[in-house]
């Protein structure tokens, strides 16, 4: 009789504390980010909106290898290889589908010449769905990305237009054969 | 017939407009300050500081299909959402809000209060019963087990207060609080009430009914559009009611606390009379953010194991101390 009295008071108490505890936060600050007009932050290797970035000199980087078509998991990346008469690869277009793409950032990790990257825009509605596949063109950025000094072709051992094989960054020249005799 | 009289009609037509708008505030408000209590801000972006939320909530029930499903029982599915905000609105009439502003004055308002409150489970119940739905009959259900043991010691918690101020009529016991609330000589018995009247209103942590957690939505499950707006509607106005009667018999009604009067009395007493409300109203709201809902065998049982003679013995104790003072 004692101790299920005792019990009873105990819930009790229990609810009173509850109740005290949830009173208090009315006087904390919400942890809402009010979005529209706070934006909340996001950091340099948050997985948004894909871009193609340029090497140093000004040039494409994407040298249309299609890693990233066959690494993306649903298969929203298109691109056609060509080549320019110097000899460089790139791509004739390069199509991503918004709409289906998931921000794993596969493409960004298959990527050899650090072309493709991910960037921290996450603001992607359109209202049109057409608007969501973006060409070469939109994708496109005049910068470097995350990684400012590589380039590809200066470190590659295709010859493309002046640049012959072996003068690349830290390449031999080629071997000649004929000189390894015994 | 234009003043400040019980009955006149100038009071019918303010009260009714307060009451429907103070219900249509409260459904912004108890989302505001539920999210106050959460750490969030609530809805805030309809008109300044969100105070138009229930207008676009609104326009949205009323603008959605109003849907009978073909294996409910048409006229019965068409009539249970409407009891229940007209069964709190005639509760209404009784309530006191100040020396002359109220509707009726009858000698019986606490017992109609009681009634309606019985009747408005027939909302709850008829609705889930007319759905023919496993879950709105679930619902129903639970709400006829909850109304049936909660409306028991609901009536015996207040017949306390009855036996002090020798008045079944809401405006004579507001008028015998003059020289002391009832909160102290019954405090058990508005301990008991505030949980009666947090059951009877279905509201937090006594929302089995509609406990959505268990069956999906209750016996509202089938409703949509305005019919379940009128459900909605009927709660909040249920809340409220219960948020008026609480200062009413236990905490003075429309008398100022420490003597704090101010103006006439008209005034005074609408002032504190709200003020009073919307205490227990932001109580109201603590509570759902707090606390957890019981099971249903442990609602019943504590309904009927504690507090239950809980409620018989501050009617006998009241009885006897009542009695000892008036024969001596």
């Amino acid at each position: 009789m004692l101790k299920g009295l005792i019990h009873q008071l105990n819930i009790f108490w229990s609810q009173i504390v509850s109740l005290y505890l949830v009173f208090m936060h009315l006087f904390q600050k919400a942890d809402t980010v009010e979005y529209p007009e706070q934006k909340p932050q996001t950091f340099p290797r948050w997985r948004g909106r894909i871009i193609l970035t340029r090497d140093p000199d000004g040039e494409e980087r994407c040298v249309a290898c299609n890693l990233c078509a066959v690494a993306c998991p649903v298969d929203c990346i298109a691109l056609q290889k060509t080549e320019d008469e110097e000899g460089r690869w790139y791509p004739e277009f390069f199509r991503i589908n918004f709409s289906r793409c998931i921000m794993c950032g596969f493409c960004e990790e298959a990527c050899p010449t650090h072309a493709i990257q991910l960037t921290p825009d996450f603001e992607m509605a359109e209202y049109v769905r057409q608007d969501m596949v973006w060409e070469k063109e939109h994708m496109l950025i005049d910068g470097t990305g995350k990684y400012h000094d590589y380039n590809f072709y200066k470190v590659a051992g295709k010859a493309i237009g002046g640049k012959g094989k072996g003068e690349a960054l830290d390449e031999l020249p080629p071997t000649d054969r004929r000189s390894l005799m015994p | 017939m234009f003043s400040f009289q019980v009955g006149s009609l100038l009071n019918i037509a303010l009260i009714l407009g307060v009451v429907l708008t103070a219900a249509a505030l409260l459904i912004w408000m108890e989302r505001r300050v539920l999210g106050f209590f959460n750490d969030r801000l609530g809805p805030n972006r309809v008109g300044p500081f969100g105070i138009l939320q229930s207008v676009a909530d609104v326009i949205k029930l009323i603008t959605k299909e109003d849907w009978v499903p073909p294996f409910a029982d048409k006229l019965t599915f068409i009539v249970a959402p409407m009891i229940v905000p007209i069964v709190m609105l005639l509760s209404f009439a009784m309530v006191p809000f100040a020396p002359g502003v109220g509707i009726i004055d009858m000698n019986i308002g606490l017992l109609f209060i009681l009634a309606m409150a019985g009747l408005a489970s027939y909302s709850a119940m008829l609705g889930g019963l007319a759905s023919n739905n496993k879950f709105a009959l679930l619902g129903g259900l639970r709400a006829a087990g909850q109304m049936i043991s909660y409306e028991v010691f609901m009536g015996i918690s207040l017949l306390g207060v009855v036996i002090l101020s020798d008045s079944f009529s809401l405006r004579g016991i507001v008028e015998a609080q003059a020289d002391g609330w009832y909160v102290i000589p019954q405090f058990i018995g508005f301990m008991v009430f505030m949980v009666a009247a947090l059951a009877e209103s279905h509201r937090w942590p006594f929302d089995l009914p509609e406990g959505e957690a268990e069956i999906i939505s209750g016996f509202n499950t089938e409703y949509s559009g305005m019919k379940f707006g009128l459900f909605f509607v009927g709660e909040y106005i249920g809340m409220l009611l219960m948020a008026c009667l609480i200062p009413v018999l236990f905490f003075g009604g429309w008398h100022a606390p420490f003597g704090l009067e101010f103006g006439n009395e008209i005034i005074s007493g609408v002032f504190w009379m709200g003020a009073k409300t919307m205490v227990f109203i932001v109580f109201f709201i603590l509570v759902r953010a707090a606390l957890a809902r019981p099971r249903y065998d442990q609602l019943m049982s504590y309904g009927w194991l504690v507090m239950l003679p809980l409620s018989l013995l501050n009617l006998l104790i009241t009885g006897a101390i009542v009695l000892m003072q008036r024969s001596s």
